[in-house]
Formats: structure tokens, sequence, C-alpha cells
């Protein structure tokens, strides 16, 4: 094929043309790429600068430890513990199904748990979320180490919240949970810690009240990360602050005696030292085991708590609100001997009724008492008498005896839901009810029933008020970190000595003289004795048929119709330092079921360990030591009794 | 004329082949080859795990390149229209039995390799095109039906490749291959009518949204959203480009330093050492890096047209032209691409990108300038001692 020259130079000079205009077409789209390159690079480059460095460092957080919980001898009484963990974050992860099936072959996954992880996933699935919790220490090494197959997962340490006296503390400090959604509103300062995974948060009792004590403060990492969100190294670290360490003024070893000798019985006890108002043991029974919270607690096992007739979720020790019964008798007494519409010696005849604007009270003993002075008054609990002292003294008197003795008072602890119990006024009356106080209402007052309401608790304070004579208020924290708490005591009670002695005496006779309601309850160790006031508070009304057929028999009645029975205590007689308040709900007559449990918890009190069997009378002796013996007491707090001084 | 009337005893032979080869293309091509293995070990996090396979994909192209261009080009336009017809037949082989992979189907099997006839297709359609100019008179380049043929031969294979889904690749075919043509010297009426109802049909297709003779799925059009504004899904589907103009603007006058980006090495880049590899060499070296790659392309791009208007035969020049223009739009797509400009069509960084299909492609492109050059009948008195 032969081609001529014309058409030759023809097509080469139009090539040679068409080339130069590509090539400048090239040049300019070169042109605009350089032109955009300088704009990303120097005049956007400071804002991209910034972006970068956000992409790559970021905060983390570093929960601290929480602060411990120890008894006044510095046992631990709430710590941490290290638990292994398995977290997930599902971006990471390839296929989430198949990462779940080959752990499942791995660990043992808890469903319930793995469904609530994966829901919480779909909210936020960069973020590390806890699917497995509580591995042994060979689980999580299996994860580690099949950690290739398994994308997205990583195997993790942390801290936990863990009760190692179980029940004995439950009501006392409560327990720590995962934060809801409900305690971060509730936070005023927002806290970051607060969202960070698995913190723990106190609930309820000292660990909810002491909250911002045990929490610390939150560390923080500066960290490079992939964008995967893998931390690729460190860049500076601020350690974290671990919570203050609290002491409490209770003592292990009195608070598991006192829950064991409560047993099944839906009771409660507090024992206070009188001359600083450290509560020494504050038990409501049953209880149950906190440790079951913290690990979110299975709605089976919820359930069978909420649903027990004897209310282990109850914090009897504040909460629980009854009738004191006779065990109120001394603040009417001690109303109307300051008043001076009573003097001590003075005695009212008891035929075993009294009849006031023609409504009948009965006296608790059919037959009457006889001639009743101030201090058989309380040995043998007369109700007459306090019957003719409501009427002398009349409420106001009353009521505000009983509050400067602690009753209708919400003392400053730290638990949650103290109640105030209830002294009832005339106001008060007439809010409620929309009634003027009647003199029936002073006369059922006078012998702690009515409207009359007290805890455990303030029952407790009461007797300690009575015994001391000082202003003694109930304190839980002896220290925090290591540095004492005021005292519950700032001084002497105003009100006068030598009237405390007549409530005191006639409280000595309840034990220790004949004819006293709990004679039954007296102990003597090395020469210590003690006294105290039994109380049987209805929870039903006797009707007038009844009282003619006979007054049922407690034992005859269903349980939660029985009476609740109560009993206070102090010791020694002499130079106080020991109070007592039990009360055994629908346990029926105070000197039979509650006063033996204050007697065997104050001697627990006196001899520092397990009551020695000589305190007891003669009699008993044998059997005591056979009961106290057979008590299921946590063998790591066992003591030997110290000797008492003679 | 045609080259077979040139005396072939005034075209090097033997060793002097060797120095007849374009050597300042070689070093170019080099230089540009070194940028990308220093970036592929700092992609890699200082290490040589993409970098080594990448220099001995690099030796094997340069050897490929020297074989190619030791053959006397005719022999190249001799066997242009086989070629393209094989490139046809494995694309339609592709389509019935390729191999898929990352969600398209692209490789045939044939044992040892995975063949990428669309690499193929890229060098065989350039050629074939020269070959058609050089056969066809001047006087019939815009001749309606001489303009049809060329057009044909290049929309079979951009439809196949289209089909595999590959647009990137069939973009690349339909935009070099209007490159040859007009290098040609078909009249500019016709690019005009393309580029004017190509346009056309886009905006109909934009202006199509949202009424009932919409042209295209929703998700497509959220994709071009993107493009025009990734910023809008930064996680999402924008989050490459965003990630990507980071890594870029941080840069800055000088970049961070070599081995200091952080974007590519905590992996925040997709596709760090194929694709989005310019990223990194923008982060690192900065505008300067990003500038020098630039021109050492651009300067690779002027030596094949110079080499180009030096040519006798028009397949040569057409040759060389067309794989200046291949050239051209790998690098010009990838950078438009990275910077936001352009859409992410999956277009490598030319000798950069880690990669063997389209190095070796490249490479052979090369050896056919370099086999032009040398191959190039030489006037009396010029090139003395290349003379027998």
């Amino acid at each position: 094929m032969k081609r001529d020259a014309q058409e030759m130079s023809l097509s080469s000079r139009r090539i040679t043309r068409r080339a130069l205009m590509l090539g400048g077409l090239k040049l300019s789209v070169g042109g605009a790429i350089l032109a955009r390159m300088q704009h990303l690079q120097v005049e956007q480059a400071d804002e991209f600068l910034l972006l970068a460095e956000e992409n790559r460092i970021k905060v983390r957080l570093i929960a601290p430890a929480r602060g411990l919980i120890y008894d006044r001898n510095g046992v631990v009484v709430a710590g941490n513990e290290q638990v292994y963990r398995v977290s997930m974050i599902r971006e990471d992860a390839d296929d989430v199904g198949a990462v779940i099936t080959r752990l499942r072959g791995l660990v043992k996954l808890d469903e319930d748990a793995l469904q609530r992880a994966l829901r919480e996933m779909d909210g936020r699935p960069h973020q590390a979320v806890t699917i497995a919790d509580r591995l042994t220490w060979e689980e999580l090494s299996t994860v580690a180490v099949n950690m290739p197959s398994l994308s997205g997962i990583t195997p993790e340490v942390g801290l936990s919240r863990v009760y190692p006296l179980g029940p004995d503390y439950a009501h006392v400090i409560g327990y720590v949970g995962r934060v809801s959604e409900r305690d971060i509103e509730e936070a005023e300062t927002p806290d970051p810690l607060l969202q960070t995974p698995q913190f723990q948060i106190g609930k309820i009792g000292a660990e909810k009240k002491l909250e911002d004590l045990l929490r610390g403060r939150a560390g923080a990492r500066r960290v490079e990360q992939n964008a995967a969100g893998r931390v690729m190294r460190e860049l500076g670290r601020t350690e974290s602050t671990p919570g203050s360490d609290v002491q409490l003024t209770l003592d292990a070893g009195l608070q598991n005696f006192t829950q064991a000798r409560l047993g099944t019985e839906s009771a409660s006890a507090v024992v206070l030292d009188v001359r600083n108002g450290d509560v020494l043991a504050a038990v409501s029974s049953p209880s149950y085991d906190p440790n079951l919270f913290v690990q979110g607690i299975s709605s089976a096992n919820y359930s069978k708590l909420r649903d027990n007739d004897h209310r282990p979720l109850h914090n009897k020790i504040v909460q629980g609100l009854y009738p004191p019964g006779s065990t109120f008798k001394m603040v009417p007494l001690l109303a109307a001997l300051e008043a001076g519409v009573m003097s001590p010696n003075e005695t009212v005849y008891c035929p075993g009724y009294t009849t006031v604007s023609g409504r009948r009270f009965h006296c608790w003993k059919r037959g009457g008492h006889g001639h009743v002075d101030a201090a058989k008054s309380l040995r043998e609990s007369c109700d007459v008498y306090y019957y003719e002292v409501a009427q002398r003294a009349g409420i106001d008197r009353m009521g505000a005896m009983a509050n400067r003795l602690g009753l209708g008072v919400a003392h400053d602890l730290h638990m949650t839901s103290v109640s105030e119990g209830l002294i009832p006024t005339r106001d008060w009356k007439r809010a409620r009810y929309n009634e003027s106080w009647q003199v029936g209402d002073s006369i059922n007052a006078s012998i702690g029933q009515g409207f009359v309401l007290a805890s455990p608790m303030q029952l407790a304070v009461m007797t300690a008020r009575i015994a001391s004579g000082l202003d003694v208020s109930p304190r839980m924290v002896r220290s925090v970190d290591g540095v004492a708490q005021p005292p519950g005591v700032t001084g002497p009670l105003d009100l006068n000595r030598s009237l405390l002695e007549q409530a005191r005496d006639g409280m000595y006779q309840v034990i220790n003289a004949r004819g006293g309601t709990a004679g039954r309850s007296a102990f003597e160790l090395d020469g210590i004795k003690w006294a105290g006031k039994t109380g049987t508070s209805q929870v039903r009304n006797i009707t007038a048929a009844e009282r003619a057929r006979g007054v049922f028999r407690n034992e005859d009645l269903p349980w939660e119709r029985r009476d609740h029975a109560l009993f206070v205590g102090y010791a020694p007689y002499d130079d106080p330092r020991y109070a007592v308040s039990v009360v055994v709900e629908h346990g029926g007559g105070g000197s039979a079921a509650a006063a033996p449990v204050a007697r065997d918890i104050m001697l627990y009190a006196l001899a520092g360990g397990l009551p020695p069997a000589k305190a007891y009378p003669a009699g008993q002796r044998e059997q005591m030591e056979q009961f106290l013996a057979g008590l299921p007491l946590n063998p790591a707090l066992r003591r030997k009794p110290r000797s008492t001084e003679a | 004329m045609s080259y077979l009337e040139y005396n072939v005893a005034r075209t090097p032979a033997g060793l002097h082949k060797v120095l007849a080869l374009n050597w300042a293309l070689i070093l170019l091509i080099s230089a540009v080859a070194s940028l990308g293995f220093l970036v592929l070990y700092s992609v890699a996090g200082g290490d040589w795990r993409w970098a080594e396979p990448q220099m001995k994909r690099f030796i094997l192209g340069l050897g490929v390149m020297f074989i190619v261009a030791m053959v006397p080009i005719w022999f190249w336009r001799n066997i242009s229209a086989l070629a393209y017809a094989v490139a046809l037949v494995l694309l339609v082989a592709v389509e019935l039995f390729g191999t898929t992979g990352g969600g398209a189907t692209r490789w045939i099997d044939l044992g040892p390799v995975l063949l990428q006839p669309s690499e193929l297709m890229k060098i065989t359609l350039v050629m074939m095109l020269a070959a058609y100019y050089d056969w066809l008179p001047a006087n019939k380049v815009s001749h309606p039906f001489w303009v049809l043929v060329p057009a044909a031969i290049i929309l079979i294979p951009a439809a196949l490749v289209l089909k595999q889904p590959d647009l990137g690749t069939a973009l690349l075919l339909m935009t070099g291959g209007a490159g040859v043509l007009f290098a040609a010297g078909v009249h500019w009426g016709y690019f005009v009518a393309v580029f004017g109802s190509a346009g056309a049909g886009v905006t109909a297709v934009l202006k199509s949204r949202g009424t009932d003779w919409q042209l295209l799925k929703d998700y497509q059009f959220r994709r071009i959203d993107i493009f025009l504004n990734p910023d809008a899904d930064p996680l999402g589907a924008g989050y490459n480009i965003t990630q990507s103009k980071i890594a870029l603007g941080s840069g800055g006058w000088t970049g961070k330093g070599f081995l200091q980006g952080t974007q590519a090495r905590l992996n925040f880049l997709p596709e760090k050492h194929t694709d989005f590899i310019f990223t990194t060499l923008a982060e690192e070296f900065g505008l300067m890096g990003g500038l020098s790659l630039l021109i050492l392309y651009l300067l690779i791009v002027a030596f094949c047209v110079a080499a180009a208007l030096r040519m006798k035969d028009r397949f040569s020049a057409l040759v060389c032209i067309g794989i200046a223009i291949a050239f051209f739009l790998y690098f010009a797509i990838n950078m438009s691409m990275v910077m936001g400009m352009a859409p992410v069509v999956g277009v490598p960084l030319p000798l950069v990108s880690y990669g063997g299909s389209a190095m070796v492609v490249l490479m052979v492109g090369f050896g056919l300038v370099q086999s032009a050059c040398v191959h190039r009948p030489r006037a009396k008195g010029e090139g003395r001692l290349l003379r027998r």
C-alpha cells in the first residue's frame, strides 16, 4: 500500500495540531488538580489538621475503685473484686451471629443478658458492650486465645462490688447496681463516669447515701485510636482517685450474732453505744444477699423476695413502724413527773380497768394491779396507772417528751428512707382526720397504742437517752479515710437527772425485781446487770364480745394477727454503756418473744463474743449453752469473749 | 507514505536498539515508581509488606516493557486487530465464566493467574484504533460511516466492562478512545455533539428525580448526593472521601513528614494502599509532594506526546498519544476522586497504587511507546551513533 506524500503530511500536521490541543487540555486539567490541592492543603489546612487530630485522639475515662466499707474493727463489709468480662464492639465484628455462636462454644453465656446486650448494641454499634460478665479466669483465657476468630470481641478485667458478709449488712449498707436512666436524671452534676459501661452506683442504703464519698474521681487516658476504635498507644494519663474508705460504727461480730439470733422471725434489732451514739448493730430480719443485686437479680429470685410475707426487702430498722406498746411508758411517766402532775410515790388504784367519759379502758391484767406507784407501774406494766397519767399530763406534754427522747423525729442516718414515725398532736389529728383530740386518744397514746408509731432505731435512741441522760443521736459512720466523724453526743439531755433515775429504777425492776415482767430474762455477768422494758402491741382491736368471752391467746391466732413483741433495755444498769431495742413482728408477748433476744444480744455486746453460760440463771445455763452453740454464726467473725472487768 | 516505504536499514538494529530507547521516559517512570515504594512503605506503617512485592512487579514490568520495545512497532501494528479481537472474546468469556470478587465479575481464572480482560482491553483498544486510522485514508476520517466504525470499536468493549460492573474502566475506555479519535483528526463537531448530548442526558437524569419518569433508582441518586456533598453522611458512604480530604488537608505545605501521617496508619483511610494512596503521599509530603508527583506525571505525558510528534507514521504517533491519554486519565481521575472533585470510581494511581494488573498493563503501554521510539526511521544524519 502506497500513500502519497500529500496525504501523509496532511494527516501528520493534523495529528500534531490535535495532539497539541489535547496537551493543552491535559495541562489545564493538571492546573485544576493543582488548584484543588492548593485549596485543600493550604487554605483549608488548619481545619483539616484539627479534624485529623479529632479523629486520632480520644479521651477515655479510667473508672476509680469504689471506696471500701469496713466495720469498726476493720473487717471488710463492702469490697471490690476483680471480674472478668467479655465485651463486643458490633462494628468490629464481621458477622455478629457467627461470633456469638463461636463464643457460645467457648464460654457459658447467660441468654437473658446476651439478648439485653444485643439490644443495647443496636443503639451504640461503635461502643463496647459487655456480653458476658463474671467469667472465670480459665474462660477468659480461652476467649483470649481464640481472639483471632472472634472479631469485635475484647476480654476485659474490671472491678465489681462484693459484700463478703452477705445478708448481714444488706439493710445497713444496701447495694450497688448498674446505672439506670433514673440515676442519670437524679444526678445533680452529670458525672461522665455514669456513662461508662459496667459502672456501679449506690442504689440503696449507705451505698447510696455515701455515693459521693465512695465513688471517687475518674482518671483519664488520652489515647490514639484507629478507625476501628482500637487503642494504638497512650499519649497521656491522669490516674483516677479512688473513693474514700468508710469505717462504720457497726461491729461485724455483733451484727452477725444479732442476725443469727433473730433467725427466721420477721424482726429487727438495734444496739447503740449510749456514750456516743455509735450504732453497733442494726439488723432487719429476714435479710437477703445484696450480691444478688450487684450482678442483676433474676426475676424469679426477686419475686421470691418481694412476695415473702416476712418482707425481707423492707428495712425494718428505720422504716418499720410499730406501735411501741408498753416500751413507750417511760415517756408519759417522765412527762408527768417533770410537769409535777404526778409524784413518784403517789399510787393509783388499778381494778383491771378504768372508765373515762363513759368508755371503759382495760388493763392487760384482768384482775388489776391494786395500788400502783411509779416503779411498780413500769415493773408490772400497769396500764390503768398510765390512763391516769395521760389524763393528768395531756398529749402536749407527752408528745413533747417523746420528741425529746428521739421519737417522732427522723434521725440523720446514712440509710435511705429513714422514717419519722408518729407522735400525734392535736394539730396532726385535725389535719389528718378533721377531728378534735379526745381524752381517749391520750389514753391510748400513753400505753404506746393508738396513733403512736416508732421504729426500732427510735426506740433504741429513746432507751439510750434515758439510760445515759445524754442527747444521743445515732451515727453509723465512724471515720472517712481515717478522719473521725463527729460523735452522736454533744452534751447532757435537758432533763432532770433525778427524774431519769425514777424511770431507770422502774426499768431495773422490770428485770431484777419480783413480779417484773421480764424477770425470766435477767442475767448477771461479772456483776453487771441490766434494765429494760417489755412491750406487747396489738395489731387488732379486741372487741367487747371477745373480751367477755376471753381474749384469744396469740398462739390461737393466725401469724399476721398476733401481737408484736417489743423490748428495750440497757446495760450495765448502774453505768449504762449499751442500749438495745428488739421488735419481733407478731411474736406474741414482749417478755416471752423479745426480751430473751435482747438479753442475748446485750450479753454478746458486753462480753465481746458469745454470751458465757455463767451469765444466765443457773436453771437456764445448759439450755442456753446448747441454743447458742446451734446458732448459724459466721465462723470468720467468731471471737472469744473478752473478760469484762469485775 | 507508510513506514513500509522507509528503508528498514535506517532504523536501529541489534544492540543499537537499547541506545535508541527513550531513556528520559524510563527515568521518569522509575522516579514515580520509587516515590510509590516510599509511600507504600509508609502506609504499611514502616513495613515492606506492600513495597517489596510492588518493587518486584515493577522490575517485572520493566522487563516486559523492554521486550515489547525490542519488537518492531510494525509487528504490533499487524497484530492489533487480532489482539483486539482476543481481548473482546475474553471480555465476553468473563461475562460467561468469570470469577466474581468484590461484587463484580472481572477476572478469568487461568489456573496460576487471574486474567483481567478489561485491563488488556485498555491497551488493545488504543492499538486497534491507531491501526484503524493508520489504515484509513486521511480524507475519510470525518466521514460519518468511518466515524461510526471506531465508535463501535470503543462502545462494544465499554458496554461489556460496564456490565461487570466497572464504571471506572468503562469511563477510561470511552474517554481514552475518544481521545484517540480526536487526535486522529475526527471533526470536532462530533465531539461537541456527543458531549452536548451527554450533558443533556445527565441533566435529564437529575431533573427526573422525584417525577414519574425517574431514570435512576433512589440509591443511585443518593450516591450522586454523596459525591456532591460527602459531609452529609460522613460515617456512611461519604466516609472515604471525607477521611481522604482530612488526610490531604492536614498535610499542609510540607506535610507531616515521612512515616508521620496519622490518617493512614490508624486505618481511617479506606483502600489506603490502593486507590487512596495519593492521600498518604499528600499527608506526609504536603503540597510539595503532591505537586512533585503531578509534575512527574505531566512530564511523562509530555514525553509521550513529544515522541508522538516525531513519529513518521500514524500508527506510532496515535499509539503514543493514546497511551499518553490513558495514562493521563488514570492519574487525573484518581487525583480528582480522592480530592472530592469526581465520584469514587475505582481508578488506581498509575505506577504508585499497590496492584499488579494496572502496573503490567501500563508498562506494556510504555513498551509500545518505546518500540515506536526505537523503530522510528531516522533521517540521514540523525542519530549517527544508531546507524550500523
